[in-house]
This record gives C-alpha cells, structure tokens and sequence, in this order.
C-alpha cells in the first residue's frame, strides 16, 4: 500500500474528566477503508469528530497528506479534503435536497463528484430535489448526508454510525455505496457499532475498548473471538448486555 | 369609516414594527442571540443622522444611505469580537452583554446629547398628508416608511431565499456545527446576520426619527414592540415579521381609537393572547420553539 494520507499520532481527547480517546495511533491510506469498532462510549465518534477538527485534542498530533493540521479549524479541513457524514445525519432541514447539496458543494475543490454525479448515483433524488430536507425517511437523508459530504470531493471521507436506525434494506443500499467511493481514490474512515458490518468493507479494522486501542488488524486475519473480545473487554466478555458503557 | 381610518394607521405604523423587529427575529433565529440593545442601535443611528452626518454636508433625509452601510459593518465588528466571544461562553452571556451594552449606549447618550428631543429634519414633508376621505389623513412620510419597509423585507426575503450567501445562512441557523462541517465558517455568516440586523434596525432608527421625537431611552419602548411583532408573527418569517408588526399596529391603534392610554396596552393584549393561544406565533413553525 502507498504512503498514508491521514496520520494520527498518540491522540488523546477528553470529554471534561473523562479521558474519550486515549493515546491512539493509525494511518488511513489513499483508496483503503479502515473501519473503528468498539461499544458504545469506547470513544469512536470522539475520534472521528476529533479528525473532523470538531474536537479538540488533549496531546497527540494529526496530519494529512504530509501537513500537521492539528490546530486547523473544521471548515478548513473541508477544504483540505476531510469530509465527515456526522452521526444522525444533521441536514438543513428547512433547506430543500438540492440546497443541501449546493451548501456542501459551495467551497468545492473540483472533482469527480459534482450534483450532477450525485443525482445519477441516488436516482430518486432529482426528482424530489425541491422538498425539504426533513420530509425525507432516515434512509434518504442518510444517503443525502453522503451526498453532501461527497460533493466537497474529499480525499479522506469520515464515516460516523451510517447504519444508525436504518431498516437493514436500506442499509445494505447504503454501504453498497463504499466501493464506488473508494474506486475514486478515497480514502474511508468508518465508525460503526454494527462489527460484521463495519468489518465486511473494511481493508483493516481498529478496535477501540473505553478509549484505548484493542486490537487492529485485516479481517481475514483476525477471528471473531479476537474481535469479540477486543470490543467487549475480557471481564465483561461474559454478558455483551452489560458491556454497553455510557453514551 | 372611523373604523376604516384605525386600520389604515394600524398599517401605516406596523411597517414600521415590522423594519424595526426584522433584525431582532434575524439575529435570534441565525445565532439564539436576544439583542437586548437592538432598540438602542436603532437611536445611535438617528444621533448619527442628526448631528454626525451632517458635517459632511449631507441632508438628514439622505443620511440612512450612509448610515445604514456604516452599521452594517459595525453589526459584522461587534458580532465578531464581543458577541461571538459571549456565544462561546453561554447563552445567558449573551443576555448580560447586550443588556450592558444597552446601558452604556442610553447613558453616553444622555451624557453627550442630554434628555432633549431630537427629530431627523425633513423639511415640508413632515407636515403634509393624503387626504383621501374626510375622516382618513395618510402622513405621506408615514406611508413612505411603509413603503421602505416592505422593500427591505422583500429584498431580505429575496437575498435569503435565492443567493449563495442567503442559502448559507439559513444553513447556520438549521445547524452551525453540520455548516461547519461542509466547509462553512460559520463564524462569519453570524457576522453577516449581524450586519443585516444593524443596519435595518439603523433604517428603522432613522425612519423613527423621522416620524416622531426621539430621546436616548426611546430604544427601550421600541424593543418591547419589536419582541411583540417578532413573537405575534412568529421566529423565522420574514413575512410573519410584517404581518406581526401590522397586527400589533392595528391593536394599538384599536386601543388609541378607544382610550389614547389604552394604545400600549392593547398591543400588550394582542401579545399574550397569541403568546397563549399560537406561542409559535402566526407564521411561526413549531419546531422554530426547541
């Protein structure tokens, strides 16, 4: 694989006391999907929202593309070429499809993926381009939120809990998307609480335990049971109901 | 006929409100702020007009050309440095500072220009009128100021709905943080709301100053009917603006009609009773209430 495109070093991130993300390294290179998993609060949204620049970092660094961008502002990573499909979507919801996508597309680096693009890859869009953002179901919204995120024409797109409250339908619609993307050169960082699902279109998986790294490896390396027991911990391994921490 | 004549003034006056309270509805709905000193802005503009402007040999009835850019940007600087910097902290910051903010002006204003009376000179037109039907006087100023209000709702309404910047704006005020995230500084789209807000509620000053007397605490009464149109219309309509500030124009109007001490009092009515029955106001969408 090429040099990495994205570079975290040593992250640290706190929430008020509480340490969120603890001294985690990882690279994402250019065209690969790195999928995060971990339980609920292991810090994975943290981490992301952090990359985004939403978040600032207690110590560690982050670079992109060869330039430390740890104190860059969000909107500046934009244009950079991060992008993040926040988790539960965000749209304007008083704005029309159409004027979600032209507000994301309106510090555009050129690219590939121009609205044009997006209405041929989602078909129902241009139709219904005039309704407004809060009259679509989850599943559309979602795929609206990717949009969005696409049309800046990233290098490296953030991905946060994109199955979150989807029918199982229109999740598999939805993650079906992520070959075409990475077949542009993009690079994936993908969160996701649902393992087999992050794990299937993952070219490496890192696993997050109450902040620190548990495990990271290929899928087709690593066993279930490894897994398992990265994402629950070995003394909670016995009731994954209990394992659940806060939110 | 009397009848007819208290809703024409009710009109005639709700323009007013309406040019008044639009900057206020602007800044609560881009950024949650309360500008506790919007009425005080709008007098500092008339000070201006009166006694600044004239020393470079313009006429007080032209000043708001000037005026009006001027506290365009001073809305961007303040947003920008002493607003912004209170959002950062809490949405009660806001509060004290704007509030502060209101007594610093009323009193360098009191301190420099003292208690007296002030009018933004007119000339003949002050006195002259429409005279339609025996018991109807339209003021030509008046309806000259409704008429100005109506074109800068329209054309707020006109930049927010089709401009880029518009569309960015109303993206902020949806969600600053997803603006943020699609590359958006929002920062300075609030700067941009805020300036908006400053140099209508310049206008308005202006326009005040040009219909009755003005005093530096005459910006208090007049934020109170701002916050009554805002609130009567609904936060987010800029339409709802003007039919709030008509609506609460005519109410006045009703009580003057019946008792002239009831004029503020039945706006005040007018107030509660939407405040209880329609909270979200007239025009106003529910969701616009979280």
């Amino acid at each position: 694989m090429n040099e990495a495109m994205l570079e975290v070093r040593g992250l640290t991130v706190h929430h008020g006391q509480l340490r969120a993300v603890d001294d985690v390294s990882f690279e994402v290179h250019r065209g690969e999907v790195l999928t995060m998993v971990g339980a609920n609060g292991a810090g994975k949204s943290t981490l992301l929202r952090t990359v985004a620049g939403l978040h600032r970092q207690t110590s560690g660094t982050i670079s992109f593309a060869g330039v430390d961008i740890t104190k860059v502002a969000p909107q500046r990573r934009v244009r950079l070429g991060i992008s993040l499909v926040p988790e539960g979507r965000r749209l304007f919801s008083s704005l029309t499809l159409e004027e979600n996508l032209k507000v994301g597309a309106h510090g555009n680096t050129k690219g590939a993926f121009t609205i044009e693009r997006i209405y041929e890859l989602f078909d129902w869009m241009p139709a219904r381009r005039r309704q407004r953002a809060w009259q679509f179901s989850g599943g559309e919204q979602q795929a609206i939120a990717i949009g969005r995120a696409l049309v800046a024409n990233p290098q490296l797109l953030l991905l946060d809990e994109l199955s979150l409250g989807l029918a199982p339908i229109v999740i598999e619609r939805i993650y079906a998307l992520i070959p075409d993307i990475v077949e542009h050169g993009v690079g994936i960082l993908l969160v996701e609480q649902d393992v087999a699902l992050g794990v299937g279109v993952a070219n490496r998986v890192h696993c997050l335990l109450e902040g620190k790294t548990s495990l990271v490896g290929a899928p087709d390396e690593l066993t279930p049971q490894q897994i398992e027991h990265a994402y629950f911990g070995s003394e909670l391994s016995h009731g994954a109901t209990t394992s659940e921490g806060p939110a | 006929m009397i009848w007819v004549n208290v809703v024409v003034q009710g009109v005639l006056i709700g323009g007013f409100y309406a040019l008044f309270a639009c900057g206020l509805s602007l800044m609560f709905g881009v950024m949650r702020v309360i500008n506790l000193a919007h009425g005080d802005i709008a007098v500092v503009a008339a000070y201006v007009a009166v006694f600044v402007t004239p020393h470079a040999h313009i006429p007080e009835v032209w000043a708001f050309l000037v005026v009006a850019p001027l506290f365009g940007l001073v809305g961007y600087v303040i947003q920008r440095t002493l607003i912004q910097k209170s959002i950062d902290r809490d949405p009660f910051t806001t509060l004290l500072v704007t509030f502060g903010l209101s007594v610093i002006i009323e009193n360098l204003l009191l301190e420099i220009y003292s208690s007296n009376g002030q009018n933004v000179n007119i000339g003949e037109l002050i006195v002259k009128s429409w005279h339609p039907q025996t018991i109807i006087y339209i003021s030509y100023v008046s309806l000259v100021v409704l008429a100005a209000s109506v074109l800068v709702l329209a054309l707020l309404q006109l930049f927010l709905s089709k401009s880029g910047t518009g569309r960015l704006i109303r993206a902020v005020a949806d969600d600053h943080e997803a603006a943020q995230l699609s590359g958006t500084n929002y920062r300075h789209i609030f700067g941009i709301a805020a300036a908006i807000a400053f140099a209508t509620v310049a206008l308005a000053g202006i326009a005040y100053g040009m219909m009755t007397e003005f005093a530096p605490t005459s910006g208090g009464v007049n934020l109170l009917f701002a916050f009554e149109t805002v609130v009567i219309g609904g936060i987010g309509s800029l339409w709802g603006t003007l039919v709030g500030g008509i609506a609460l124009g005519i109410a006045q109007q009703l009580g003057a009609h019946i008792n002239p001490e009831y004029q503020v009092l039945f706006g005040n009515f007018l107030f509660l009773i939407v405040l209880a029955v329609r909270p979200q106001g007239l025009f106003g969408k529910k969701t616009a209430l979280a």
